[in-house]
């Protein structure tokens, strides 16, 4: 019966349906907190008046007053203003660890799944001896040899992001490429740069977007991480991680805020980007299509 | 008679230890219609997918227009001029056109590919294959998602039409559709050809098929050809007991399934 109704299915059928905002009450709550974090650290410097890096001894860890609504760090120094500028650093490490990762893992993957052959055999080998290396230990010698500082722990950590990326999205690719479309348009002659930029990667675009958003969140730990053990983001620069270290002394005199806030961002927006990931990506739940057909759906160019 | 526009000669390929295809030769005349039928695993597929360049012959020859193609082309050009001379359309509708490109987009990008019309009459161009195909305005604008099986087998052929190829294969084309839209993509074809002059390569296991679109046929079992013919002389006087046994497999009305046949298939191989 189901098969009759569908071979004569009406090709135009009312656009109502075509909208809808599978992400769930929850989804939607991880993307308006990530939204809003966003905002919060472009706007950051002009919600407040006090500047980050000014300290006033005579106020460590002083309690919240008028102007200064999270009262103030150790040296005295003004806590929500960190805590804004530090978003600054917090969001834009992890964006280029994603950026950079994505970028190199999409080219091996696709280049490996198109060539075939010894090059993808040699290429898996390859990724299988980077995978032994745990990521933030890579991350923290890179920046132990080269001298620490963001931009080398973000390289370090994109590089060993590369090979989970590349192995996921090296079977989607795989996947695409045995697909009739894009045989039929090897048969009609099309370069292989045409056919895997204009159809290939477009067509798992959809995953590359939901594993982006998931590594934003695990990029986001790993450089609080390497960042609390001193490697990353240098002192005075406001960064979560950073303060996180910093704040250690505090807790143990019974001024846990500035470590509690720092680690209560980092947790909410690493659960924050998880949950999207996951809404993006995951399994479908009864009763909503799978996500990359609603992305096609959404996002398909009509043209 | 005219020189043959396909001609495939000794065509062997070896999948490992396993021998998918045996000394495979046939021909077809410009403008002509050959079948070639068998069971599943008889490596019809594997030889289209050799004429076509997607896998390449262990052994043996495909000459097409003159240009032998047994091996991968040297330059893009040659690329190009090889997808106007053999065209595919592969048997699954839902896999064979890229969800995000409408039949319009997928049409015009391989006239693109292989012409140096502007925009407007490569819209007219696309007009023109989409109306040879039976697909109106709307459908040519429509994702594939918005499509039945037969329209996207329609696009399908459109789009292999926009190269002007010389041959086209058509792999199972109508075997994923159901009885009637069948018809029509038949009737679509056999409109195709009378219009156009294309010759066509015909792989199916459909015998009711091949007898009303092939003038010729060639029977295939376990990667060799065991029968070869006129279409109604193969069908209605089959030589071979592994025709006569793919005759007998047809159901027909009051048909029964009969233990003698599976016995009588370990005895014709």
């Amino acid at each position: 019966m189901s098969s009759v109704v569908t071979s004569q299915r009406l090709p135009a059928r009312p656009r109502t349906h075509r909208w809808r905002p599978g992400l769930g009450p929850l989804g939607t709550t991880a993307a308006v907190t990530i939204l809003a974090a966003v905002a919060l650290a472009v706007l950051g410097p002009a919600l407040t008046s006090a500047d980050p890096n000014t300290s006033d001894f005579a106020k460590a860890y002083g309690a919240p007053e008028a102007g200064h609504p999270l009262g103030y760090d150790g040296q005295g120094r003004d806590l929500l203003a960190r805590l804004l500028t530090g978003a600054g650093t917090s969001l834009l490490g992890p964006l280029w660890v994603v950026a950079l990762s994505m970028t190199a893992g999409t080219v091996v993957a696709v280049t490996a799944a198109w060539v075939g052959g010894r090059l993808d055999s040699v290429v898996s080998a390859a990724l299988n001896v980077v995978f032994a290396f745990p990521g933030v230990l890579l991350a923290m010698l890179v920046a132990a040899v080269f001298g620490a500082g963001l931009g080398a722990a973000v390289l370090a950590l994109a590089v060993a992001y590369v090979p989970y990326i590349a192995r996921l999205l090296r079977s989607a690719a795989l996947a695409e490429r045995r697909k009739p479309y894009i045989r039929a348009l090897e048969v009609q002659g099309a370069g292989a740069w045409a056919i895997c930029l204009r159809h290939l990667v477009p067509n798992i675009l959809p995953l590359i977007a939901a594993q982006a958003t998931l590594f934003f969140g695990y990029a986001m730990v790993d450089l609080a991480i390497i960042s609390f053990f001193g490697l990353g983001v240098q002192p005075p620069d406001a960064d979560w991680g950073v303060m996180v270290a910093s704040g250690q002394s505090g807790v143990l005199q019974g001024f846990p805020a500035e470590s509690l806030m720092a680690g209560g961002c980092i947790v909410v927006l690493v659960v924050a980007f998880n949950v999207l990931g996951e809404r993006l990506c995951g399994p479908a739940r009864p009763g909503v299509r799978s996500s990359p057909r609603r992305w096609r759906f959404r996002f398909g160019a009509a043209s | 008679m005219t020189e043959a526009i396909l001609q495939v000669e000794g065509l062997r390929k070896v999948f490992g230890a396993a021998v998918a295809v045996e000394d495979v030769s046939f021909s077809l005349a410009p403008g002509g219609s050959l079948a070639i039928v068998g069971e599943s695993g008889s490596g019809k597929t594997t030889v289209a997918n050799m004429i076509v360049g997607l896998e390449r012959p262990t052994a043996g020859r495909v000459v097409a227009c003159g240009r032998d193609r047994s091996r991968p082309p040297r330059s893009a050009r040659e690329r190009r001029e090889r997808g106007h001379e053999v065209q595919i359309v592969f048997q699954d509708p839902y896999s064979s056109l890229d969800p995000r490109q409408s039949p319009a987009a997928a049409v015009d990008e391989v006239l693109r590919l292989h012409t140096r019309l502007g925009a407007p009459q490569r819209r007219r161009r696309v007009e023109e294959l989409a109306e040879l195909v039976g697909l109106d305005k709307r459908q040519l604008a429509a994702l594939p998602s918005r499509l039945s099986g037969g329209q996207r087998q329609r696009v399908a052929i459109a789009r292999a039409l926009a190269a002007e190829p010389q041959v086209l294969i058509l792999d199972e084309s109508v075997a994923a559709l159901d009885v009637s839209i069948q018809a029509q993509v038949l009737n679509v074809l056999a409109d195709v050809r009378e219009h156009t002059g294309v010759a066509y390569l015909f792989i199916s296991h459909d015998l009711a098929v091949v007898r009303q679109v092939s003038d010729e046929v060639v029977v295939m079992q376990g990667g060799s050809i065991v029968e070869r013919g006129p279409t109604s002389r193969v069908l209605d006087e089959p030589e071979h007991p592994y025709t006569r046994l793919l005759r007998a497999s047809v159901p027909t009305l009051g048909w029964r399934p009969a233990r003698r046949l599976t016995h009588f298939s370990t005895e014709a191989r």
